[in-house]
């Protein structure tokens, strides 16, 4: 294994593959911070040199993370086909690279390759790709996931209502989820945070959002985002749930924290699928995004990109319905601007296509950080061309509950109407039944929140 | 030729300049109703009414209108700039708070080093050593955090209810600590210091659009070496148009008590209380 090499009669030296992947990585303020960056731009191509020529077996031999110290690691490992891998092991990440962006490599090959792929031949492949490379990349995988309804079609975009209220009122959310209805978004899942973690509440929640579904028929999904245990219990109480949510993270000290481990989301699943209201089979939500293991102080010497390519290892282990990425949500110690938000988004699009998942993307930034509305919608445009199965919808980009900016149902019905996409398509029927929608276009009464008064 | 009279012509573009500068926008703060025609006027306008969201704004097209994309980006502007806010020395000393600070020595550091916001300077450890209450039952630390306006706007409401909450309770209170530049794990160098049972922080969330004036509140009981985030317990959207600030001091009150009755927070608390009905 080589890990030093010259450029520019420059001598680099690096320590580990851990330390290769970490410097290689395109500069973010994450990684500066946990001291793992490249300390030169020079250093950095010097990192992707010596990546580019590691085989992927070097990569499997090193996991960044002991497997007998970390769960993350386990389940990676473990969840590998050996057979696949036995067949690529000799190749060079360069080469791998050359593979999947290959006209004559498609979905099929993909998939096949991504059950002999651990997470960090991933991460490292996408460190050698530019953002058409990401793009291109991504366009030509498209995964699939049935709850209630299919989603992953091709030629279809889906969106989550995510009609949040800062204390929860019943009839503020019902508001929110009515207009974000009419603008055609919420076939992926109607998904409330919740402001109020209790039990009790989530259970009023979920019964808010089903009976609505179950009175206007629509075919969708509903889901309330506490956390998994308060979930459990709902559900265990009789509340109808058809997809449950956690977040998750890529070293198991940062799943720690979040009071998540494999154990209990074996356990959350097995509950929904004997109790749920969906027909599944993929029946989790899943969220993520670069730099939760960072301001967790769980990152373990390891790169956010990396560990973000670790947590699709770790999710697909529960074959979910929706992963979402939210690169951006956390603030400028992580993600300092817009140009880092934007490669976070289209890395972690390839990243998590490339795992057999299916994807989501929520272009995100905090008033904290140096972003703002343009970058977002940059960061929308570039991974609706990528071909993410869907994003957000939040009235007006504002959410009123989690302060922060995220696609709005006119952004969602923007993307659509650029690319000529379609809502999911049980869904579509409903809009058309409806009124709202005709030939994949919005109607006049489109838009009003009062079509369900 | 015709003769111009130079100072007419002076005078009639003076009189034309004074009246653009006073001719001034005012522009709105409220959300516009957006939708041309819409099917239920009434039910529009209360759905409005219900929720800080931005709903009912219409569109052109799959884009927002005019007004309500210029709203967006004024309120967007407004919170990036509150984020660099200073709190005022004036307010700390009407409402009797030592200033402790953090390490982080400017917004920047804070901002970008989470670490210097997360244990105290030497200097004020030091003072805490000397001047903290010891070995009460909570302790009650307030943070600028990201938002000095929401610690404006909140605590002087918030702080009497919290503290006659606790006292109705008989729960003893050490004396309130202002830190700056503080996050939220710097609680639990500061309960080891007090050696109080939980500690409680009272922070500015970043600010949103819909409001800067947000506040959390973050409770931990006996914090340690093993302590993981899922231990604490969170109360968040403390504000005007969330949790209103007395009603939070009440049942932040409540949520102390409970906390010192099972000896746990955050996630270890819920399943404690779950099993024990």
């Amino acid at each position: 294994m080589k890990l030093a090499c010259v450029i520019r009669k420059e001598h680099y030296q690096f320590t580990s593959v851990r330390d290769v992947l970490a410097k290689a990585s395109e500069e973010k303020s994450g990684d500066h911070m946990s001291k793992l960056a490249a300390n030169s731009a020079l250093e950095r191509m010097a990192a992707k040199v010596v990546l580019s020529e590691l085989q992927l077996k070097d990569i499997y031999e090193n996991p960044v993370i002991p497997y007998e110290k970390d769960e993350v690691t386990r389940i990676i490992y473990d969840d590998l086909n050996l057979s696949i891998y036995e067949e690529i092991k000799n190749w060079t990440v360069g080469e791998l690279r050359e593979y999947v962006l290959s006209f004559s490599t498609g979905m099929p090959e993909l998939t096949r390759i991504s059950r002999g792929l651990t997470s960090e031949m991933i991460a490292a492949t996408a460190k050698l790709m530019s953002s058409i490379d990401l793009v291109m990349a991504s366009q030509k995988m498209k995964h699939q996931a049935y709850c209630n309804t299919l989603i992953g079609e091709p030629g279809r975009l889906a969106f989550r209502c995510q009609p949040n209220h800062p204390i929860d009122d019943p009839e503020g959310i019902l508001a929110s989820m009515k207009e974000g209805l009419s603008y055609g978004s919420g076939d992926a899942v109607i998904g409330i945070n919740p402001n109020n973690d209790s039990v009790e509440s989530v259970i009023k929640l979920l019964k808010m959002s089903h009976d609505f579904m179950q009175k206007w028929e629509i075919p969708t999904q509903n889901c309330v985002l506490a956390h998994i245990t308060t979930q459990m219990q709902a559900l265990r109480g009789g509340a109808p749930i058809s997809l449950m949510f956690q977040s998750l993270a890529g070293s198991q000290r940062a799943n720690d924290a979040f009071g998540v481990s494999k154990d209990l989301l074996d356990e959350a699943m097995e509950l929904m699928l004997r109790k749920g209201t969906a027909s599944g089979p993929n029946v989790m939500y899943f969220e993520t995004g670069q730099g939760s293991e960072v301001s967790l102080d769980s990152h373990e010497g390891v790169d956010m990109q990396t560990l973000e390519a670790r947590t699709y290892g770790f999710c697909r282990h529960w074959k979910p319905f929706m992963v979402n990425n939210v690169s951006g949500f956390i603030g400028p110690e992580t993600l300092y601007d817009g140009r880092q938000m934007i490669r976070a988004d289209l890395e972690d699009l390839f990243m998590g296509k490339l795992h057999g998942l299916p994807m989501g993307i929520a272009p995100t930034y905090t008033n904290h950080m140096y972003a703002d509305q343009n970058d977002q919608e940059i960061a929308g445009m570039l991974t609706t061309l990528g071909g993410a199965n869907f994003y957000m919808g939040v009235p007006g980009g504002d959410d009123v509950m989690l302060s922060y900016q995220d696609t709005s149902y006119h952004d969602d019905a923007s993307y659509r109407e650029l690319l000529g996409l379609r809502p999911l398509r049980e869904f579509e029927k409903w809009m058309e039944k409806m009124g709202l929608m005709e030939n994949g276009r919005l109607t006049e009464r489109a838009g009003d929140l009062s079509v369900f008064d | 030729m015709r003769q111009i009279n130079m100072d007419d012509l002076v005078q009639r573009v003076m009189d034309e300049l004074s009246k653009k500068t006073q001719e001034v926008i005012h522009f709105p703060e409220q959300k516009v109703r957006g939708v041309d025609n819409p099917n239920n006027a009434e039910a529009l306008e209360r759905a409005m009414n219900r929720t800080p969201a931005r709903i009912g704004i219409g569109r052109t097209g799959t884009r927002m209108k005019t007004t309500s994309y210029l709203q967006f980006r004024i309120d967007q502007a407004a919170a990036h700039d509150a984020v660099m806010k200073a709190i005022s020395p004036e307010w700390l000393a009407r409402l009797q708070l030592p200033e402790l600070h953090s390490r982080a020595t400017s917004m920047q550091e804070y901002l970008m080093n989470l670490d210097s916001g997360r244990m105290l300077s030497d200097e004020s450890a030091k003072w805490l050593e000397q001047h903290g209450d010891k070995g009460k039952d909570v302790q009650i630390v307030i943070s600028d955090g990201l938002s000095t306006s929401a610690c404006e706007a909140t605590i002087p409401d918030l702080l009497p209810a919290l503290q006659q909450g606790l006292a109705m309770r008989n729960i003893s209170v050490g004396k309130p600590i202002f830190i700056n530049k503080g996050r939220v794990w710097i609680q639990d160098q500061v309960a080891k210091i007090v050696g109080c049972k939980v500690v409680i922080s009272l922070i500015g969330e970043r600010p949103g659009l819909a409001t800067a004036e947000s506040l959390s509140a973050y409770m931990i009981y006996k914090p340690d070496a093993n302590t993981v985030e899922s231990d604490r317990t969170v109360i968040s959207n403390i504000h005007r148009g969330g949790t209103l600030p007395i009603e939070a001091g009440a049942y932040l009150a409540e949520l102390l008590e409970e906390i010192l009755k099972y000896q746990a927070s955050g996630v270890k608390y819920m399943q404690l209380r779950a099993k024990n009905g």
